[in-house]
């Protein structure tokens, strides 16, 4: 699926900018593309590493684990190849709390996290495991209160009300999650990917 | 009232966690400066770990879109758009949103500084760039982070919010304004 995806959008890009005949636009974009990759891995290691060290403390002081134990009812539903108790729990909720605060830089840390507890679970595969299928739809669709971002540009375009849009995202994203939670239930269900 | 009461809470937060975690840490007889600084070493070799990954996508990305190869995208699109009640001004955002985050917000700013904010295409906009996440770099790389190089359904499950997230903008936005 990847694979093609990946290939599709470089080959039709080539393909666009040779018949338009202006190809050299191609070596600009991934030159630049390749130095800009780089440039945001380099930007989200101090964050990582800050929100990954507070984690840390917050782990072994047992912190996330009640946490994790509050919402367990809902989890378990959820992700039912998780254990219980597993640390990745934990690292679930903190990411879609901050995602729900909209602090995107401390929520891509966890959500990090996460990924590395749902990978040991997944006897290190190279394949992704159903569970982390389902907290990548939850991730990626999820709720945020206060697109802080946005609300900012309006503001500085002097907007009568930079926040009236907050409900009409809370819709439209409330229904992004219903269909991506509901999506990936069915894939894991009833696909050939999920009988596996 | 409720507005007020979410910035506080979003503006806090991270104080909030600055203080409390270390302190409850310090509580329970951790010692918390060695911790973070182990827990603060993982986060490094995350960090890095996911760069090969990204150069790939954002380079397909950037390629895909410089091209104008995203423009005819849009061009085929356009038609089904128009029956949705949406701008033809607002699709290019709707395509890029799941594709990159700054190309993303470039767009919406532009958009929201040429028809004003208060208008139906600065509105549509507006909400367009508060939902969804990039689909295509949290993919990248939370997947890169651990090394997984199939995804199996993920992306469809993704894109998919993304559509429905699109279309929910669309609509709510002709009801509400």
């Amino acid at each position: 699926m990847l694979n093609v995806v990946w290939l599709l959008l470089l080959v039709s890009g080539i393909i666009v900018a040779g018949l338009n005949g202006n190809i050299e636009v191609v070596t600009q974009a991934a030159l630049g593309a390749a130095r800009d990759a780089v440039q945001v891995c380099f930007n989200l290691i101090g964050i990582m590493a800050l929100w990954l060290g507070i984690m840390k403390i917050a782990e072994k002081g047992g912190l996330i684990n009640g946490l994790a134990w509050l919402l367990r009812p809902l989890l378990v539903k959820l992700f039912p190849g998780v254990p219980p108790r597993h640390p990745a729990m934990g690292a679930i909720i903190l990411n879609l709390s901050a995602n729900v605060l909209g602090l995107g830089n401390a929520a891509t840390p966890f959500g990090m996290k996460a990924m590395q507890e749902l990978q040991k679970l997944n006897n290190d595969s190279k394949e992704a495991s159903a569970a982390m299928c389902t907290f990548l739809a939850l991730n990626t669709s999820c709720i945020t209160l206060i697109p802080a971002t946005i609300i900012g540009v309006r503001a500085s375009f002097k907007s009568a009300d930079p926040t009236e849009i907050v409900g009409a995202c809370i819709f439209a994203t409330s229904c992004a999650m219903i269909i991506a939670v509901s999506l990936d239930y069915f894939f894991r269900t009833y696909s050939h990917w999920g009988r596996k | 009232m409720f507005m007020s009461i979410l910035t506080a809470v979003s503006r806090w937060a991270i104080p909030f966690l600055l203080l409390v975690v270390p302190v409850y840490g310090f509580c329970k007889r951790l010692p918390v400066y060695e911790t973070f600084v182990e827990g603060a070493e993982e986060g490094f070799y995350t960090a890095v770990r996911i760069i090969p990954f990204l150069v790939g996508m954002m380079v397909a990305i950037s390629v895909f879109r410089a091209s104008g190869a995203m423009d005819y995208l849009i061009q085929a699109l356009l038609p089904l758009m128009q029956k949705l009640g949406a701008p033809a001004e607002v699709l290019p955002l709707g395509v890029m949103r799941p594709l990159s985050g700054s190309g993303a917000l470039g767009l919406a700013t532009e958009l929201i500084k040429v028809y004003g904010p208060d208008s139906m295409i600065g509105r549509m906009a507006s909400v367009m760039q508060g939902t969804t996440d990039t689909t295509f770099f949290v993919l990248t790389v939370y997947f890169g982070s651990v090394g997984i190089k199939k995804y199996k359904y993920a992306l469809i499950t993704g894109l998919s919010a993304d559509i429905t997230s699109l279309v929910a903008s669309i609509y709510i936005c002709n009801l509400l304004f």
